[in-house]
């Protein structure tokens, strides 16, 4: 079967600067990728091109064989589901209003809206009374919550995250992260998700690509590139949350940390 | 003063109506073209930088020159018009003020407009793309919601302008509350022009106040405020456009921005009442203004001066004998413009030079050929028209004056800069009753360099053979010697027991139409 996403030999410059440089990329449905590497590794960029925030400046992106432009870019955005760090929930507008918006643009019946603001609620844990709270009141976590409800509002196969759970307090991060990943299991997502944090990219992707300048170092299972890379970098990055995971077990044990 | 206030306050529903009017118009234009040159603006950086240097240049030309400016362009657009299409329009009064106040709306708004959606959380704007919003929706649904509090506070601020710079729209013709002011500035009525400032400021008050409640529910989102805030506002621009009982004039009498033409107007619509017509008045002219709107047909007759019209119109400069000049003018007039000179009234006001009693004796000053040998060591103060026009280099190379210094009044305080001594010299007017309550005399001419200035009536050519207009200005020809149109003249400029200029046009009428 075709994979899902498609990337061909893709570039994006911004000026001079190269930050995409001629990249492929395969991702098949239902699999959950991070893309990991150093800040301006070309690795938002790249996830914004899938969704058009930003155009290639040469190489082509099939969704589902389609390629993206075949459609405008606004109709290809209502199709998959985008979450970011900076969140960006509507302030004019309550909960509810945020998580329908996708919905409304296409044109929902509003009791079907109404209907889905609530299942959504339910799936990403929030009481269902928030729904008409604007986002003013609502905690770094629940604002979270509700941006990745919105995500999904419109039923995308297709999540795009770019360091979702990044603002969020440690313990907020885990457990959302946690919960994310069983919404990706329980909905037969394929999410591509970019993060810098190598342990989170561990414990939630069945895939990590390493990225750096531009082009992808390295591509494999966690327990793959765990296990040794041929490029001094990303071995370097894939044995930390080892190293961490080791001192760990030892503290746990009550022995001196391996260092 | 009791008399004063009491004729302010009936005066008050149709200024205040127009005003209100003139200002709401302005506003609701402005704001449409200042939320296109926003979007414009916050779409394009290329757009935006001329936008905002565009309100911004508006804003430094003083307010009166703006609406001064918009009356010789509208009148040669109307001309174009009326010769490409047959459709000409009337470049005085509304339309003039309506497009000057438009434009001095915008800076405030589109500089709030574009400040606030550029301010915006780019992490929404993202979100909103992300979402997939096309552009129109992101602007609709994002960004002009969440700049509307700062929109708002920019249209309060050019409310409040326009409201102010509206009471300017007087000298081109559109009654407004400046007509208190400007008046009352002529007359020296302190309390009409005192009147006018607190009338505008209420107003500019009120609807900063309306407005200030709509964006506290703009910015807090509660629409109660917004709809009585809207309701309020709507209902005072309603109750301005109730039709007023003068709506429906049928004669429009044009006057320029003295005492002696408020009084003439004033007798004038009071003849043609008398005659069974109705007619209005447009006071406070510009002495070009005058004569141009009485071309373009804007108002049906008012009172000008030979000598105005002879240099200023007709761009004569030599001076013939006073019949020959009338005779000249009367045939150039009803040629070039189809205006008719009906006649003169009597009376001449002409410029002339005019000297403290005390001083000129003290100096042994009669003519102005005397005052020569002195211009060395005096100084010379005149209104505002009086160095550009003709008169005055003909005057100063007919006797070779040569002042210290030269200083330019409003006709009020030129009198006042007289009287305390600021300036030797004055250009006064021959009719002006205040030549005698200052005790000045007015210097002999005997080179005969200055205009006659006889007052003559005209009347626009689409007026020339009505015959109520004629019927009611007739008998005014010939009937008003100097003497009586000085003591008209002194019942209003007068510092103690003033007199209103329809008070004296009644004093004048009883005496000159027997």
């Amino acid at each position: 079967m075709r994979p899902l996403i498609e990337i061909h030999n893709v570039s994006r410059s911004y000026g001079a600067h190269v930050a995409v440089r001629d990249l492929g990329l395969a991702v098949p449905a239902g699999q959950f990728v991070a893309i990991v590497g150093a800040s301006g590794c070309g690795k938002t960029t790249t996830l914004k091109m899938i969704n058009r925030l930003l155009e290639p400046d040469a190489g082509e992106i099939f969704i589902a064989g389609e390629p993206t432009h075949s459609l405008p870019a606004h109709l290809l955005r209502r199709r998959i589901g985008y979450v970011f760090q900076g969140i960006g929930l509507f302030p004019h507008l309550t909960v509810a209003g945020n998580i329908g918006i996708t919905p409304q643009l296409l044109g929902w019946a509003r009791e079907k809206i109404a209907a889905r603001v609530t299942e959504l609620l339910e799936l990403v844990s929030l009481p269902a009374e928030l729904a008409s709270r604007l986002p003013a009141a609502l905690s770094g976590g629940q604002r979270q919550r509700v941006g990745i409800a919105r995500a999904l509002a419109a039923q995308p196969s297709i999540m795009l995250m770019d360091e979702p759970f990044g603002a969020l307090d440690p313990l907020t991060r885990d457990t959302l992260g946690t919960e994310y990943r069983r919404l990706h299991e329980r909905m037969g997502l394929t999410t591509l998700m970019v993060t810098h944090d190598v342990l989170e990219a561990v414990l939630l992707a069945d895939r990590i690509v390493v990225m750096r300048a531009g082009v992808i170092v390295a591509d494999g299972t966690p327990h793959e590139l765990m296990q040794g890379h041929g490029d001094d970098d990303v071995r370097a990055m894939m044995d930390m949350p080892r190293r961490q995971a080791l001192r760990v077990a030892d503290l746990l044990d009550g022995k001196p940390a391996r260092g | 003063m009791d008399d004063s206030v009491a004729a302010a306050w009936g005066l008050l529903p149709h200024y205040l109506g127009e005003h209100v009017l003139l200002s709401a118009a302005a506003m609701g234009l402005g704001l449409v073209l200042s939320l296109l040159l926003t979007v414009a603006a916050v779409r394009s950086a290329r757009v935006r930088w001329p936008v905002l240097l565009f309100a911004s240049v508006v804003q430094t030309i003083p307010s009166l020159a703006l609406l001064a400016l918009f009356y010789p362009l509208l009148v040669a657009l109307s001309s174009l018009t009326d010769r490409l299409f047959g459709i000409g329009f009337s470049a005085l009064g509304f339309l003039p003020s309506l497009l000057a106040l438009t434009l001095y709306s915008m800076l405030p708004v589109i500089r709030n407009g574009v400040t606030g959606v550029l301010n915006l959380d780019p992490a929404v704007i993202q979100a909103a793309r992300g979402v997939g919003m096309t552009d129109w929706q992101r602007l609709t649904r994002v960004e002009l919601p969440l700049a509307a509090p700062m929109l708002m506070a920019g249209v309060r601020t050019a409310a409040v302008w326009v409201i102010g710079a509206a009471t300017l729209s007087t000298p081109v013709g559109q009654t407004s509350l400046g007509n208190y002011i400007f008046s009352g500035l002529q007359i020296q009525d302190w309390v009409s022009v005192l009147f006018g400032c607190v009338a505008a400021a209420a107003l500019a008050l009120i609807v900063d106040q309306l407005l200030g409640l709509i964006e506290s529910g703009v910015a807090t989102r509660r629409p109660a405020r917004i709809a009585i805030g809207t309701l309020a506002l709507a209902a005072g621009i309603a109750a301005a456009a109730l039709p007023r009982s003068d709506a429906d004039a049928h004669y429009v009498i044009g006057a320029k921005s003295f005492s002696e033409q408020y009084i003439l107007s004033a007798l004038m619509a009071e003849r043609i009442e008398k005659e069974g017509g109705s007619a209005t008045q447009r006071v406070g002219l510009g002495s070009v203004i005058a004569f141009e709107a009485l071309a373009a047909d804007d108002i049906d007759a008012y009172v000008d001066y030979s000598g105005t019209i002879w240099a200023n119109v007709m761009r004569r400069t030599d001076v013939p004998p006073r019949e020959a000049v009338i005779a000249q003018m009367r045939e150039w007039l009803a040629h070039e413009h189809g205006i008719l000179l009906l006649g003169t009234l009597g009376f001449e006001n002409a410029y002339a030079l005019a000297m403290r009693r005390d001083r000129a004796d003290e100096m042994r000053i009669r003519s102005i050929r005397d005052l020569a040998a002195h211009a060395r060591s005096l100084t010379m103060g005149a209104d505002f028209e009086f160095f550009a026009r003709p008169e005055w280099p003909a005057l100063r190379d007919a006797y070779g004056l040569d002042f210290a210094a030269r200083r330019e009044f409003q006709s009020t305080f030129m009198y006042q800069a007289i009287a305390s001594g600021e300036v030797d010299v004055i250009t006064a007017f021959s009719s002006d009753g205040r030549i005698a309550t200052n005790d000045l005399v007015v210097l002999d001419d005997p080179e005969g360099a200055i205009l006659p200035y006889d007052a003559i009536v005209l009347v626009a050519a689409g007026r020339a053979n009505d015959p109520l207009l004629r019927r009611a200005l007739q008998p005014l020809v010939g009937a008003i010697p100097v003497e009586l149109m000085r003591e008209a003249n002194y019942r209003v400029d007068r510092d103690t027991d003033k007199e209103s200029p329809l008070a004296a046009a009644r004093w004048l009428a009883e005496r000159a139409l027997p």
